[in-house]
């Protein structure tokens, strides 16, 4: 178990390493550097306060700005250049993007990211509203949000698994053991199909692992949300004479307006990102390519890194306008 | 109001109905990978798992015994016994016996089947056989029986003693769930200890450019990872770091950090401001007063990022694949042994499912066992932004 030593050795040196910058920066700042004493106390305690902020924060800021904020930078550059023998690279302007849009494969990729973007983010927070208002009227309620969030602890890549069980696929004549085929021959279909090998409807089977996933995300906080209407509201409405349809659809819906818009974003951006699923299911063949799975084919199996950056650049362009809706909420909210 | 009341109740049912069918849809396909993992390979391709439940109908090919046994009684050769102990395997029901592979289920238990050469076989319910001919019997090999036979259910532990205890099985998981224990574990703590410094500063000082950084960080949420790949695989071959444990430690920590300092920072402005305040007044240091008032006092939202980054962390691929996993193959984790068997072992369904379910065993325990901060945490998260 060497590996797990090394686990133990580095979290004891991370967690140590992190304590002691943290005591030992404090300690430097407040007796050596600017001690609270002395002809200077008052100018001091206010220059120590004004270093203090920045020694909490700098080994987070440094981790951001290596792992996050460089690479975004870095890739840029990189998506703008190609790899020239030896180690360095070359200025090539836009050569790399063009080459991308000329490409079939990465056409696919866009159309299949367009498809995702719109199905599974209105299917799940659909599903989702629904599993909160009939969730949160019965008995059990919360056993039964249990087991639909539950799915949300499962990886992309089990997740594939349990679908590949479902969507298996045996020739006519064999016990089909893929429920989806069996529930097709049940319900009088001719014959089973191969589901994840029919172009443009196995997109929408693939898409049917995440909305299974996500839904239990939605759920729980848009069941949050209608408990948050104010019990007035909703007596008024039932007074007024509202039926149970109109009273949701025309009263609770539109008055989580604002969370749905949240719910539906944040499942927008881990719909962009979308790779695992693809990679384990069909691996982007038949028709199913997305844009993190293509970018990954280019990056790491063609070693085209110039137009894999560019492929990455196109989904933080994607992402871009949820970023700047994201920062400005944040921003109102501060205030 | 007779009425009322009688629809009270059927909208009570619908209700209750609905919420059931929208649940079993819902855990139908994991208790299927679940259900299928203690089946046997010949179970899993015989019948669908939602049939494990229930005595399944199954056609075997069985054997006589050879004709090397036969006695001489009355006259005639005969060959005596059970079908089922000939072929070591357990009793079933015969419901019908054939001895031509083009009529398989051509007689009813209990009768006699007339073969070439004048022989004869009966096959009782419970698999007695006779078999007797007027000459003696020749070959090597027993005569062969068609039967459909009614099997009880029955499950199996063999799965996962071959996918986990097995020292020469080399696709087995044990290691691959070290690995992934190895990775978790530092990954999970030390973005947590660096975050809620951070988000300390940013709740509870006062510095200039403030605002701008919770907005930065805000912004960071959403940068895919996707984006860091290359430019982070170059910095740690240049540093030496190169593909192993430091390095998906690293990374899992600094793509984790936006949220543990957002969720932190969210639950820190909301603890009261006089406890703090109070303290500072009784001249305690800030690091007094981060490590002795807010750390114990968010152990909520310390919790619940816990929770997701242990989540993500185990269930990530794309990270480990670039960061971790080398030539070697010895540092594989879960996910990528899991990508494999369904390359190699596309069909065998046992084994795939078992391991499955192996990985996302540990998950599912953490998930039901502290849901309530898995909740508390994304309603944090989220709720807020709207």
């Amino acid at each position: 178990m060497n590996a797990a030593l090394q686990g133990l050795i580095t979290i004891l040196l991370g967690v140590g390493g992190c304590v002691a910058y943290y005591t030992l920066s404090n300690l430097l700042v407040d007796t050596l550097l600017f001690p609270a004493r002395g002809p200077h106390q008052a100018r001091n305690i206010r220059r120590a306060n004004l270093v203090r902020p920045w020694l909490f924060l700098a080994p987070a800021l440094f981790v951001l700005a290596v792992y996050l904020a460089y690479p975004v930078i870095e890739t840029l550059r990189l998506s703008l250049s190609e790899r020239v023998a030896g180690d360095g690279s070359r200025f090539v302007g836009f050569a790399n993007y063009v080459q991308m849009l000329s490409e079939s494969k990465f056409r696919e990729a866009m159309r299949n990211n367009l498809l995702w973007l719109v199905v599974v983010p209105a299917a799940a927070t659909a599903f989702g509203l629904l599993a909160a208002r009939l969730t949160d009227r019965i008995r059990w309620g919360s056993l039964a949000k249990s087991l639909i969030f539950m799915p949300m602890a499962i990886s992309f890549v089990g997740a594939a698994v349990i679908f590949k069980l479902i969507y298996d696929f045996r020739p006519p004549g064999q016990a089909q053991i893929g429920a989806l085929n069996a529930l097709v021959l049940f319900l009088g279909g001719s014959e089973p199909r191969a589901w994840l090998t029919m172009p443009l409807w196995n997109n929408f089977f693939l898409m049917a692992v995440l909305v299974w996933i996500q839904t239990g995300f939605a759920m729980v906080i848009l069941s949050a949300a209608l408990r948050g209407i104010p019990e007035e509201t909703i007596e008024a409405a039932i007074i007024d004479g509202a039926g149970p349809f109109q009273l949701f659809f025309r009263i609770q819906v539109p008055q989580i307006r604002g969370t749905i818009a949240v719910v539906w974003t944040t499942i927008t951006v881990v719909v962009l990102k979308i790779f695992d699923i693809v990679f384990a299911m069909t691996n982007g063949q038949w028709g199913t390519q997305v844009l993190a799975n293509y970018m990954y084919d280019k990056l790491f199996r063609a070693g085209d890194w110039g137009v894999g950056s560019a492929s990455a650049v196109v989904l933080m362009l994607l992402v871009t306008p949820i970023l700047v809706w994201n920062v400005a909420n944040a921003r109102r909210e501060m205030r | 109001m007779p009425e009322i009341a009688g629809r009270r109740s059927a909208l009570g049912w619908a209700l209750n109905l609905s919420a059931l069918a929208l649940v079993l849809l819902w855990t139908f396909p994991t208790a299927g990978l679940l259900v299928s993992s203690f089946r046997t390979a010949d179970q899993i391709a015989g019948s669908g798992w939602w049939r494990a439940m229930v005595p399944a109908d199954r056609n075997l090919i069985l054997r006589a015994a050879p004709p090397a046994a036969q006695r001489e009684h009355e006259g005639l050769f005969v060959l005596e016994g059970n079908l089922f102990d000939e072929a070591d395997a357990p009793r079933a029901a015969i419901s019908a016996f054939g001895v031509s592979s083009r009529a398989i289920d051509a007689h009813r238990p209990g009768t006699t089947a007339e073969l070439r050469n004048g022989e004869r076989i009966e096959v009782a319910a419970n698999g007695d056989y006779r078999h007797s001919s007027a000459q003696a019997m020749q070959g090597r090999r027993g005569q062969r029986v068609f039967v459909t036979a009614t099997i009880a259910p029955s499950f199996t532990l063999d799965n996962y003693r071959h996918v986990l205890l097995d020292p020469h099985n080399v696709e087995g998981m044990s290691r691959a769930f070290f690995n992934t224990l190895t990775v978790t574990i530092p990954a999970t703590i030390i973005p947590i200890l660096v975050a809620a410094f951070a988000a300390y500063a940013l709740a509870w000082m006062a510095f200039p450019g403030r605002a701008l950084l919770v907005a930065a960080i805000v912004g960071l949420l959403v940068v895919p990872l996707q984006l860091a790949l290359i430019p982070l695989l170059k910095l740690h071959n240049d540093l030496g770091i190169g593909k192993g444990y430091v390095g998906v430690w690293l990374a899992h920590t600094g793509f984790g950090l936006p949220l543990a300092i957002y969720l932190l920072r969210n639950y820190m402005v909301g603890l009261p401001r006089e406890i703090i305040e109070n303290a500072r007044v009784d001249g305690a240091s800030e690091l007094q007063i981060f490590v002795r008032i807010v750390l114990p006092l968010s152990f909520p939202a310390l919790a619940s990022f816990a929770i997701f980054q242990f989540l993500w962390t185990w269930n990530d691929l794309l990270v480990a694949l670039v960061f971790l996993i080398d030539s070697s193959g010895e540092t594989t984790v879960m996910t990528k042994n899991l990508l494999e068997l369904l390359g190699t072992r596309g069909g065998n369904w046992e084994i795939l499912a078992t391991s499955a379910f192996v990985s996302i065993a540990l998950p599912l325990l953490v998930f039901f066992s502290l849901q309530r901060y898995l909740v508390r945490g994304l309603l944090a998260g989220s709720v807020k932004g709207g």
